[in-house]
């Protein structure tokens, strides 16, 4: 009895050293081998990365240096002489907000749709579609576009000119002409986009803990509620990750820009008018039968794009982050 | 309506007025998930102002049962039900009857713990008043009320602004009977709320049990028979015959009568644990 009440007496503090012990890692050699593996394949990745971004630098290099400041302010793409790559960018990310205008209410509305209200069968039907528009090429779409959709939108977007014409997006120099306007390209790759944001959206909504669901219905909460206050805040980083990525690819779609847009390149408000155009398109369409310092210009125009897609990616991390920080502050 | 009460500044209809007079009736209810049916025409009284025990081995339905009670039963897509669920003589499922009203009005504590993950601890409390889009003037001393009656409030104090996951289980299950609190049900289904918990928890939620059932109609399922000696005014065994047949009651009725001298044998069996 005495011994046992000595062993677990509390020590005096400080009599032992308490500092805390390092976890060994004790991995097996197998464990090592896929390690290895592992780390690899991420090597590989990271250097595709790099090799692309010096390829970029070098090719760019002779652009940077002789238009310098000019060559990223500049509002008018007149290559070789003067190109400015603002103008393009704009046009760039002009038809992305077009596109994630529409591709993001109707992509979380559809992901809600399978996850919470369709009824187990059409709920397969419709994740599969999803998938299956995902896999179409987008010079199909590109076409249909050009041929379809440019026709349909024609009275719709004539009325919005005609009556809301003053509202400088909506205003156009040329009436009647709207068939290859940034709006339209925004529309096709909208539909290019829908599939990606909805596919990871549905995937990351459906994460959402089944129980904590159940929940917020047993307290009397009506579905819109539990999607408000439970599957949403859940799944809010997954959706912000999935409209970045679809912006990443509106940025940088080119067969259905190249074969909407004309061949103007000014920054422009005007998204419904003719005058829009954007880097992807300028690449697509004038590298092959540029000078050396035409391709240049072209290519640092093409790390300009990168880096933009870089900036609205890690800007979105930062917002998703700090919205974390202060809901949790 | 308690002092408290009045500093909520709580709808009078939700608690006081009619307090005491929700009677909880089941007539005849079957239940199937898919073909499978799981439960055999439970008819059963859940009187106002006391509490009712579920008692029974595992998978006879006791939880299938409880989500019957506040119309859960109907969210998995397979599951179907006869018979009838009253509130007040009101039938739950009537052509007329609202979902939401009626889960608003019939609370439930979860088997596992469900808090919500992306809340805090307070929000977590409050979630319910915000889901059915009730006002409360004084938030603080509505989370302080539940979180002391769920046995939760000195170890949460200080962190009130944390997330609801960041709890233990046991704190998490108290949590989770704090929300059921908040909204301020007539009827408040507990599913095994005391499993995870130690003894000293246990015995502040049993307190709070004892007290809210002057109010609050209370049903409560637990595998511990002391527990149901200790809380319950009224008891219900459960059984079932065979692997794959539907469980139904045995016998219900007081606790102290189903304790020292059951009608059935069977229930002298299992509430003397001589069962299986
Ligand atoms: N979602 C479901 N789909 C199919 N069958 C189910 C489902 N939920 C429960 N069951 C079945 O219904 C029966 C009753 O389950 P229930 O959860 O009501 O038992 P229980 O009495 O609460 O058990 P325990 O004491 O272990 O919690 C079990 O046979 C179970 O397999
Ligand atoms: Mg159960």
């Amino acid at each position: 009895m005495t011994t046992t009440a000595t062993l677990t007496a509390p020590l005096p503090p400080g009599s032992v050293d308490d500092t805390p012990i390092t976890f060994s890692s004790g991995h097996s050699s197998a464990d090592r081998a896929f390690f290895g593996l592992l780390a690899c394949s991420a090597g590989i990745v990271l250097m595709l990365l790099v090799a692309l971004v010096v390829f970029l630098f070098a090719h760019g290099w002779w652009a940077l240096v002789h238009f310098n400041v000019r060559f990223f302010t500049g509002t008018v793409w007149s290559a070789p002489l003067e190109p400015g790559v603002l103008g393009l960018l704009v046009g760039s990310v002009e038809i992305g907000l077009v596109a994630l205008f529409f591709a993001f209410p109707i992509s979380i509305f559809t992901a809600l749709m399978i996850v919470e209200f369709a009824p187990p069968p059409l709920r397969r039907t419709l994740t599969a579609l999803i998938d299956l528009l995902a896999t179409v090429p987008s010079i199909v779409y590109g076409f249909w576009g050009l041929e379809a959709l440019t026709v349909w939108v024609q009275s719709p977007v004539s009325w919005l000119a005609k009556y809301f014409g003053f509202i400088p997006i909506f205003r156009t120099l040329e009436p009647g002409r709207f068939d290859d306007s940034i709006f339209i390209c925004g529309l096709i790759v909208a539909i290019m986009i829908i599939p990606v944001i909805t596919s990871i959206s549905r995937e990351v909504m459906s994460q959402a803990p089944r129980e904590a669901c159940e929940g917020a219905l047993a307290l009397g909460g009506t579905r819109w509620g539990m999607i408000t206050d439970v599957i949403l805040p859940f799944s809010r980083s997954g959706i912000v990750g999935a409209t970045l990525l679809g912006f990443s690819r509106a940025l940088g779609e080119t067969i259905a820009v190249l074969l909407i847009l004309s061949a103007n390149n000014q920054v422009t408000a005007a998204i419904l008018g003719p005058d829009g155009g954007s880097v992807t398109k300028q690449i697509a369409a004038f590298f092959p039968t540029s000078s050396p310092n035409g391709q240049s210009e072209l290519t640092l125009a093409a790390l300009t794009l990168f880096a933009t897609t870089l900036i609205f990616s890690l800007g979105g991390r930062l917002v998703v982050q700090g919205g974390l920080r202060r809901r949790r502050s | 309506m308690t002092a408290l009460d009045q500093m909520v500044g709580f709808p009078q209809q939700q608690y006081g007025a009619n307090a005491g007079q929700a009677r909880l009736v089941a007539r005849n209810v079957s239940a199937w998930f898919g073909t499978k049916k799981v439960l055999e025409r439970i008819s059963l009284n859940m009187e106002p102002g006391q509490v009712s025990a579920l008692i029974g081995p595992s998978g006879c339905g006791k939880s299938t049962f409880l989500r019957i009670l506040n119309r859960l039963h109907e969210l998995v897509p397979v599951a179907a039900l006869s018979g009838s669920v009253e509130l007040d003589g009101e039938n739950i499922y009537g052509p007329t009857a609202s979902v939401t009203r009626t889960r608003l009005k019939i609370g439930m504590v979860f088997q596992k713990p469900n808090p919500f993950p992306s809340m805090s601890i307070a929000q977590n409390v409050l979630a319910g008043l915000r889901l059915s889009g009730t006002k409360v003037h004084n938030r603080d001393a509505l989370v302080q009320e539940c979180l002391e009656r769920a046995g939760l409030w000195k170890e949460t104090r200080n962190r009130l602004n944390e997330s609801g996951y960041s709890l233990s289980g046991g704190q998490q299950q108290r949590l989770c009977i704090a929300r059921a609190l908040a909204v301020r049900p007539r009827v408040l289904l507990l599913d095994e709320p005391c499993s995870a918990l130690d003894p000293i928890s246990t015995g502040v939620i049993e307190e709070t049990i004892r007290e809210l059932c002057r109010d609050v109609t209370i049903v409560i399922v637990t595998h511990n028979m002391q527990q149901a000696q200790r809380i319950s005014d009224t008891c219900a065994l459960f059984l079932i015959d065979d692997e794959g047949k539907p469980g139904y009651i045995v016998e219900s009725g007081p606790t102290d009568q189903m304790f020292s001298r059951p009608n059935d044998p069977r229930t002298a069996d299992y509430v003397n644990g001589r069962f299986g």
